[in-house]
């Protein structure tokens, strides 16, 4: 009989090298095939894993692309320049895609008139399970900064109780799109200047009643403006954004001052 | 039959590995904030321990025992459940793209899990043979599973509810960790094993 110590090392080494042949081969015969392709559209891409394409990180797009599961304009993020990138990579040409940011829908943006007075979790999520809200209006920001919370670029943030955009940082990802309570946050074209400012889809009265600058569903917009670009649904204007030539007409007209030429700051 | 009946629900239940042994804390703490995480290691670990439990029984009845190098258990143990944890991985990767996406970065995390072990050393404890092993490891890993999925919903409620602030954060969670705990022990009598 071998002593023990010998016999040991027999042992626990053959074990490991039964483990380890056993893994090389398993990694051999399962070897998974990787589309040399894909590393390299991942190596053009933006790499942030912000999910805005639709899928499972920055990879999970990646792999959609070469197996034509995705167009090569679906990363938001990297905007046009990676579109372009990545279509070489493809082989194929690309439409650059509209270059979109938030806005929230609402004048206040967090700073409109409450009806009571709440003391719970400086949460909108929370803040919205109480009655929609302490603001008067039902479709108001309720300014307690989820969206500044989320947005992983740090483009939205909290000054004196309103909230703000930086519509340079802002690449359209839509984290504050989806966890925004209200659903006031909307992607527009980030060269359109005019917007609605208001989500309200309340009675004229009732809008005036509770916030000055909501919209009343007057429908002034709707007859000034020359491109037939504003339609009225739910007592709300809406603005078609492929027929605006943001003229600003509207803008003007608006008894409640909600639609507005947005600086180009 | 009624014997390995026992000894699942005795691993389940009233010996649950994380609530009344205390093994695999790590993990019941670090994944149980979301329940779809939770419900992905879960599945991961019951995967694992009934393999691992099956393995390291065979391992240690047919070679540690006949060569009478009972003293490496431990050692040999490791060495079986990390190449094990490897080769579920690379089959998984292969055979199941879609599972393994599921179990994600908790099947390598399992490596290093104590229940696992903690698992393969009961076993040799209690000197089950390689069918009670699995039933004894299916047990754990449900028990596991199931301990994790609690703690992940009572976590997902904490996240809205108004705890103090000197509690807050990881001084809830051990707190919620211990009555969970206290609250399994009404399973002891339950099955006398």
């Amino acid at each position: 009989m071998l002593n023990p110590i010998t016999l040991s090392i027999i042992v626990l080494g053959g074990l490991g090298l039964l483990a380890g042949s056993g893994l090389a081969y398993a990694s051999k015969k399962f070897i998974s095939k990787i589309d040399p392709k894909i590393e390299t559209i991942l190596a053009a891409l933006p790499g942030a894993n912000c999910g805005a394409c639709g899928f499972a990180g920055c990879s999970g797009f990646a792999k959609a692309l070469v197996e034509e599961r995705a167009q090569a304009n679906g990363c938001i993020s990297g905007g046009e320049g990676v579109a372009r990138e990545v279509a070489s990579i493809l082989g194929g040409e690309v439409a650059g895609k509209e270059k979109r940011i938030a806005k929230i829908l609402c004048y206040h943006r967090g700073a409109s008139q409450t009806q009571f007075d709440y003391q719970g979790l400086e949460n909108c999520r929370a803040a919205a399970l109480l009655f929609g809200g302490n603001k008067a209006c039902l479709y108001s920001c309720l300014g307690l900064g989820d969206c500044v919370e989320v947005c992983p670029l740090g483009a939205i943030t909290l000054v004196n109780g309103r909230i703000e955009i930086d519509e340079e940082r802002c690449t359209g990802c839509g984290k504050c799109v989806s966890i925004c309570p209200k659903g006031i946050i909307a992607l527009v074209p980030k060269e359109k200047k005019v917007h609605v400012l208001c989500n309200s889809k309340d009675k004229g009265a009732i809008v005036r009643k509770i916030c000055k600058e909501g919209c009343i569903g007057c429908g002034i917009c709707l007859k000034v403006c020359p491109e037939g670009a504003i339609t009225l649904k739910d007592n709300l204007a809406h603005i078609d954004y492929k027929k605006c030539t943001e003229c600003g007409v509207c803008a003007e007209k608006c008894p409640t001052h909600i639609i507005q030429v947005t600086s180009n700051k | 039959m009624a014997n390995l009946f026992i000894i699942f629900l005795s691993a389940l239940l009233v010996n649950n590995f994380v609530l009344t042994r205390f093994l695999g804390i790590c993990p019941f703490l670090g994944v149980s904030r979301k329940v779809e995480t939770a419900l992905g290691m879960g599945m991961a670990v019951i995967f694992v321990m009934t393999l691992a439990s099956l393995v390291t029984n065979l391992v240690y009845n047919l070679v540690l025992i006949p060569l009478n190098l009972l003293f490496l258990h431990i050692i040999t143990f490791i060495l079986v459940i990390a190449s094990l944890v490897q080769l579920v991985e690379i089959v998984l990767e292969k055979i199941s793209p879609a599972l393994y996406r599921a179990l994600g970065i908790y099947l390598p995390l399992i490596t290093t899990n104590c229940a696992i072990l903690g698992l393969a050393l009961l076993n040799v404890i209690k000197g089950h043979s390689a069918i009670q092993a699995i039933f004894f490891g299916l047990g754990a890993g449900i028990g596991f599973a199931l301990a994790l999925l609690i703690m992940a919903g009572i976590r997902e409620r904490l996240e809205l509810a108004d705890v103090p602030v000197a509690l807050q954060g990881a001084a809830i969670t051990l707190i919620t960790a211990g009555l969970l705990s206290l609250a399994f022990m009404g399973f002891s009598g339950l099955v006398k094993l």
